[in-house]
C-alpha cells in the first residue's frame, strides 16, 4: 500500500515536472479568497481574517467570509497580508543595463523638457520588473532624471503588457532645484564656481516659472473666449497642471540650504510642492514640517554627504523628518535594485522611524502623495488588490512571499534569478 | 573644530592602548565553533585568551557588558578600495609591479564608517583597469592611526588584483587600442605575462647558477610575476562572465598556480562545479546585477548555489556604501536561498578570512585568535540589527554611544571635499572603476565615440 502511494506521489512530482517545464507560467485571474491571515491593512489595524480579491479589488475583508462559486481558497493561515510596497522614485523599466547607453531612457537631452513623459519609454518587458515584484514591490514611480525640468514622471503597477495597462493614472512633473553642492567627489569647482553656477540656474528656472505663469493667463484668456489656437509649447503645455495647482510639482533637492531656498522659492511662487531625495531634510526637519511639505527621501542605504557627518546620517535622516512632523516617504532611486525598498524601509525603521511609519512610508504615505489613496495605499475594501502573502515581517531580511496579488491577478513567484537559481542549483550535466 | 581633533586623539590614543577586556554575558556567534548562549570573552593583550562562563579577570581589564546582546567575529571584507589614495594605475594592462600598500590613507573616513558597520578587516584592492593590476593590501580597521603602516594586518599573505572582460576592454582596448580589444586578448596578455617571467626567473637562475655571465635587467613586474608562478601571491581576479572565468582556470592549470580567489564572479553559479574542482574560491555581491551588459545574467542566488556546490564563498562590498552593512548583505542568501545563520554569517567571517589566507588569526571567535569582534543589538542577520561596539586587536574602536557626529582625523581648512555631495549614486567612488571611470567618460569614451562614429560615415 505504502508502496502504491510512493509511486503516485512520485508520478504526481514527475508530471508536475513536465507540466511545469512546458509552460510559461502566467498570472491568474479570477476570485481568490484568502483565508485565515493575518491582516495589517495600514488604515485599520491588523485584523486576524480573510480577505476576498474579486475583480481585481478587495471585495470584503472579515471574518469567516464563504468562498463563493468559483472562488479559489488560499489558506493563509500563520500568514501575513500586506499591501503591495510603492517606491516612490525609481528609474525601473526606464533603463535595462546602466552602462549601456543605449537601453538608458531616463535622460533627455536638454535642461527643460518637462513634456518628456516617462510612461512612453517604460518598458513593460524589462527583466528587473519580475525581479522587483517578488520581492513585494507591486508599484513605482518612473521618474526621468537629468536637467532642471527633466520630464514627467510616472505611477505604474509592475504589471501588465504596455505602459498604458501599467499606469496607475498619476503623473507628475519633476523638477531638479539648482544645487549648490559638489556634483561628486570629483567635482573640482571652486565654491565661487559652483555658487556662480546655481545663481544662474536659479536666474534661469525663474524665467521659465514666469513664462508658465504667463503661459497659463494666455492659455486660459484663449479658452475663455472660446478661441481655437495652435501652439507648439509643449513644455509650457507640460506644466499647466502644476502652474494651476491642479499637480504637486516633484522638486528633488538635497543639500541644506538648496532645501531652504527651495522652501522660499515655493512659497513666494505659491507652489504646491513635494520635496523628493531631501538628503540632509534632518538638519532642517522643523522647516519642512512648518511648511507642511511631504517628502520623497533616500536611497537609505546611502553614505553621509560630507565627510564630517555622523555614519548613520542618511539611514537616520527619514525618521528625523518623520518625527518633526514631516510626511515622509520612501524611495530607492534605483532601477535593477529597486528590489531592496523593503530593506531601505527596514534601515529607516530601525534608526528611528519605527516599523510602522517605515510601512506607511511605502504604502499609505505614496499612496496619498501621489493622489491615488482612493485606490491604493492599504487594505481596505474596494480598493486595488495589490498585495503580499508573507511568512513574517515583510522587511526582514529572510522573510519570504507566498504570494503576489497585483491587480487582484495571482502573478507567479517567478523571475530570471529564481529560473537561474533553478536551473543552476544543481547543474545538469555536471562534472561527469 | 581644533578642539574636537584634540579630543578625537586622546579619546582614540587612549582607548588604543587598553587591550586588555572581558565582555560579559553575550551570545557568542563563534562561527566555527557554535552558538554559545551567556558567555565571557577574555581579551588579553589584544588577542582572545578564554572563552567560557564567569571568567574573573585581573584587574584593569576593561569590562564590556553584552548581556542580551550578541558577539560575531569582526567582519571581513574581501573586497574593498577604503582606505586608499589611488586605485588604479591603469597605464599598462600589467602592473604587476604596483602596490596600492603605497598609497594607504589611515584618515579615510571610511574606515571608521565600515567600523560602524562592524568590518574590522578589508583587503584593500587595486582598480581593474588592467588585466594585471597591482598588488593589493590586507588592512585592519585601525582607525585613530595616523601612520599608513599602522593599517596593515600583521601576517598577512600577499595578494594581487587580476581583472577580466569589459573594463581592461574598454581602458585598453577601446581607449588606447590595444591588446586587449576582446576576451581572447585578456587571455593572451596573461600567458604573455607568465611566459616573460618564466623566461626572467630562468635568465637569474642562469646566472645564479654561472650558466649566464651577464646579470638580466631587474624587474619588479617580473619579480612579482615570478612569485606568483611560485605561489606566493593569492590572485584575486575580478570577473563576471562564465567563459572568462574558465579560461583564467585554464592558464593558471597551465603555469601550475593554485591560489585564485574570483572576486564579483557574478556568473560562477553557472561554473561552480569547475570552480570547486579547481578548488578556486569565490567573493560575490549578494545582489548587485545588470548595471554593465556582463552582468545582466546574474542571479541573487550566486552565494547560494555557489555554497551549495562546494565552493568557499564570501559576500564582499566593493562599496564605502556596502561595506556598512555586509551584515545585511550575507542575510539576504537566506531570502535568496535558504542559507542557514551560520553559512550565513559564514559568508562575511571565515570565509572571507580563508580567502585572504587570514583564517589562522581572524574570521572566528576562538581562542588565539586576534580580538577583533562586533556586539550587535539583535541577530546581526535581521535587518533591525545595529552594531554597537566594533573592536579591534582588543581596543574598542567604535561605540555606538560614544560616537560623535564628526569623526575626521584630518581637519583642515581646505580638507576632502568637506562641501555637500549632490549624489547619492556612488557608483564608481571607492570602487573598481575609480579614477578610471573620469578618464573613460571624459577621454578615452568620448574618443572611442567619436572612432566609432567616424567607422560608421565610411559605410
Amino acid at each position: 500500500m505504502s508502496r502504491i502511494f510512493f509511486l503516485l506521489v512520485q508520478a504526481s512530482i514527475l508530471f508536475t515536472g513536465i507540466a511545469n517545464a512546458q509552460q510559461v507560467k502566467k498570472p491568474e485571474a479570477g476570485s481568490f479568497l484568502l483565508k485565515n491571515a493575518t491582516i495589517h491593512t495600514i488604515t485599520q489595524g491588523i485584523i486576524v481574517g480573510d480577505l476576498l480579491v474579486r475583480e481585481g479589488r478587495i471585495a470584503e475583508i472579515g471574518t469567516g467570509l464563504l468562498a463563493g462559486q468559483d472562488v479559489k481558497l488560499v489558506d493563509c493561515t500563520g500568514k501575513h497580508i500586506y499591501p503591495g510596497m510603492i517606491d516612490s522614485g525609481s528609474r525601473l523599466g526606464l533603463v535595462e543595463i546602466d552602462a549601456v547607453s543605449v537601453t538608458s531612457d531616463f535622460n533627455e537631452i536638454g535642461d527643460f523638457v518637462p513634456h518628456m513623459k516617462a510612461l512612453t519609454a517604460v518598458n513593460p518587458n524589462a527583466v528587473a520588473i519580475p525581479v522587483t515584484r517578488v520581492n513585494g514591490v507591486t508599484t513605482v514611480f518612473a521618474k526621468p532624471d537629468g536637467g532642471t525640468f527633466p520630464g514627467t514622471g510616472a505611477l505604474i503597477d509592475l504589471l501588465g503588457y504596455s505602459p498604458e495597462q501599467m499606469s496607475c493614472g498619476s503623473e507628475r512633473v519633476i523638477m531638479r532645484f539648482p544645487s549648490t553642492g559638489r556634483r561628486g567627489r570629483w567635482d573640482r569647482r571652486s565654491e565661487e564656481e559652483q555658487k556662480k553656477e546655481a545663481d544662474k540656474a536659479m536666474q534661469s528656472l525663474n524665467e521659465i516659472w514666469e513664462k508658465a505663469l504667463m503661459y497659463s493667463r494666455i492659455d486660459s484668456a484663449a479658452r475663455a473666449e472660446n478661441n481655437t489656437y495652435l501652439t507648439n509649447q509643449p513644455q509650457m503645455e507640460a506644466l499647466l497642471p502644476v502652474v494651476r495647482k491642479q499637480q504637486s510639482l516633484f522638486i528633488e533637492v538635497n543639500g541644506m540650504q538648496d532645501i531652504e531656498k527651495a522652501l522660499d522659492w515655493v512659497a513666494k511662487n505659491q507652489i504646491d510642492a513635494v520635496f523628493m531625495g531631501v538628503a540632509e531634510g534632518w538638519r532642517v526637519a522643523d522647516k519642512l514640517a512648518k511648511a507642511g511639505i511631504a517628502v520623497i527621501t533616500g536611497p537609505v542605504l546611502s553614505t553621509p554627504r560630507r565627510e564630517y557627518d555622523r555614519y548613520d546620517a542618511a539611514y537616520a535622516n527619514a525618521g528625523k523628518m518623520s518625527k518633526a512632523g514631516v510626511k515622509v516617504a520612501i524611495r530607492t532611486d534605483n532601477a535593477e535594485n529597486t528590489r531592496n525598498l523593503p530593506f531601505h524601509a527596514a534601515f529607516a525603521a530601525a534608526f528611528g522611524m519605527g516599523k510602522e511609519e517605515a510601512l506607511k512610508a511605502v504604502t499609505l504615505y505614496p499612496a496619498q502623495i501621489f493622489g491615488v489613496a482612493e485606490s491604493y495605499g492599504s487594505l481596505e475594501k474596494g480598493k486595488i488588490a495589490n498585495l503580499i502573502v508573507t511568512n513574517g515581517d515583510p522587511f526582514e531580511t529572510k522573510t519570504k512571499i507566498d504570494a503576489l496579488f497585483i491587480r487582484g491577478w495571482n502573478v507567479p513567484l517567478e523571475s530570471r534569478h529564481t529560473l537561474l537559481y533553478d536551473e543552476f542549483l544543481q547543474r545538469t550535466p555536471g562534472l561527469k | 573644530m581644533k578642539s574636537n581633533v584634540i579630543y578625537l586623539l586622546l579619546f582614540c590614543s587612549s582607548m588604543m592602548t587598553a587591550q586588555n577586556a572581558i565582555i560579559r554575558n553575550a551570545t557568542v556567534l563563534t562561527v566555527t565553533k557554535g552558538i554559545l548562549p551567556k558567555t565571557d570573552i577574555l581579551i588579553t593583550g589584544g588577542k582572545i585568551a578564554r572563552i567560557g562562563g564567569s571568567i574573573t579577570p585581573l584587574p584593569g581589564y576593561q569590562v564590556i557588558d553584552a548581556t542580551d546582546k550578541y558577539v560575531l567575529p569582526g567582519i571581513i571584507d574581501a573586497h574593498s578600495h577604503i582606505g586608499l589614495d589611488v586605485v588604479n594605475e591603469a597605464t599598462n594592462p600589467v602592473t604587476a609591479e604596483v602596490n596600492v600598500g603605497d598609497a594607504l590613507d589611515p584618515m579615510d573616513i571610511a574606515i571608521y564608517r565600515a567600523l560602524a558597520g562592524g568590518v574590522t578587516v578589508s583587503h584593500a584592492m587595486h582598480g581593474s583597469a588592467n588585466a594585471i593590476g597591482g598588488q593589493c593590501e590586507t588592512i585592519k580597521h585601525r582607525y585613530g592611526a595616523v601612520n599608513p603602516d599602522q593599517l596593515r594586518m600583521e601576517g598577512a599573505p600577499r595578494t594581487i588584483k587580476f581583472a577580466l572582460g569589459e573594463n581592461p576592454i574598454r581602458v585598453h582596448g577601446e581607449g588606447n587600442k590595444i591588446i586587449p580589444n576582446t576576451r581572447m586578448g585578456v587571455e593572451q596578455v596573461f600567458r604573455e605575462a607568465f611566459r616573460q617571467a618564466q623566461i626572467y626567473q630562468k635568465d637569474w637562475d642562469d646566472f645564479k647558477k654561472g650558466v649566464r655571465k651577464k646579470a638580466p635587467e631587474y624587474s619588479l613586474r617580473m619579480e612579482t610575476l615570478s612569485d606568483i608562478l611560485k605561489g606566493n601571491i593569492i590572485i584575486h581576479c575580478h570577473s563576471y562572465r562564465a567563459d572568462e572565468i574558465l579560461m583564467l582556470m585554464r592558464v593558471l592549470q597551465d603555469f601550475n598556480i593554485k591560489k585564485v580567489c574570483f572576486q564579483h564572479v557574478n556568473e560562477g553559479f553557472k561554473v561552480a562545479p569547475e570552480l570547486a574542482r579547481f578548488g578556486a574560491t569565490a567573493s560575490v555581491f549578494a545582489d548587485w546585477w545588470a548595471y554593465k551588459f556582463e552582468v545582466y545574467y546574474s542571479t541573487a542566488y550566486n552565494a547560494a548555489i555557489l555554497t551549495r556546490n562546494g565552493v568557499t564563498t564570501s559576500i564582499n562590498s566593493d562599496s564605502e556604501e556596502l561595506i556598512r552593512h555586509l551584515y545585511h548583505e550575507a542575510a539576504k542568501t537566506q531570502r535568496y536561498g535558504d542559507l542557514s545563520d551560520e553559512e550565513a554569517l559564514a559568508l562575511i567571517t571565515i570565509n572571507p578570512a580563508k580567502q585572504l589566507g587570514i583564517d589562522d588569526k581572524v574570521g572566528s571567535i576562538e581562542v588565539g585568535k586576534d580580538a577583533d569582534l562586533v556586539i550587535f543589538e539583535g541577530h546581526p542577520l535581521s535587518v533591525y540589527a545595529i552594531p554597537q561596539k566594533t573592536i579591534v586587536d582588543g581596543v574598542v574602536l567604535f561605540d555606538i554611544d560614544k560616537d560623535r557626529a564628526d569623526m575626521r582625523l584630518d581637519v583642515q581648512p581646505g580638507d576632502k571635499y568637506p562641501t555637500f555631495i549632490d549624489s547619492g549614486r556612488e557608483m564608481y567612488d571607492h570602487s573598481c572603476m575609480e579614477g578610471v571611470s573620469e578618464l573613460l567618460m571624459e577621454e578615452s569614451y568620448a574618443r572611442y565615440l567619436r572612432y566609432k562614429l567616424g567607422a560608421g560615415h565610411q559605410h
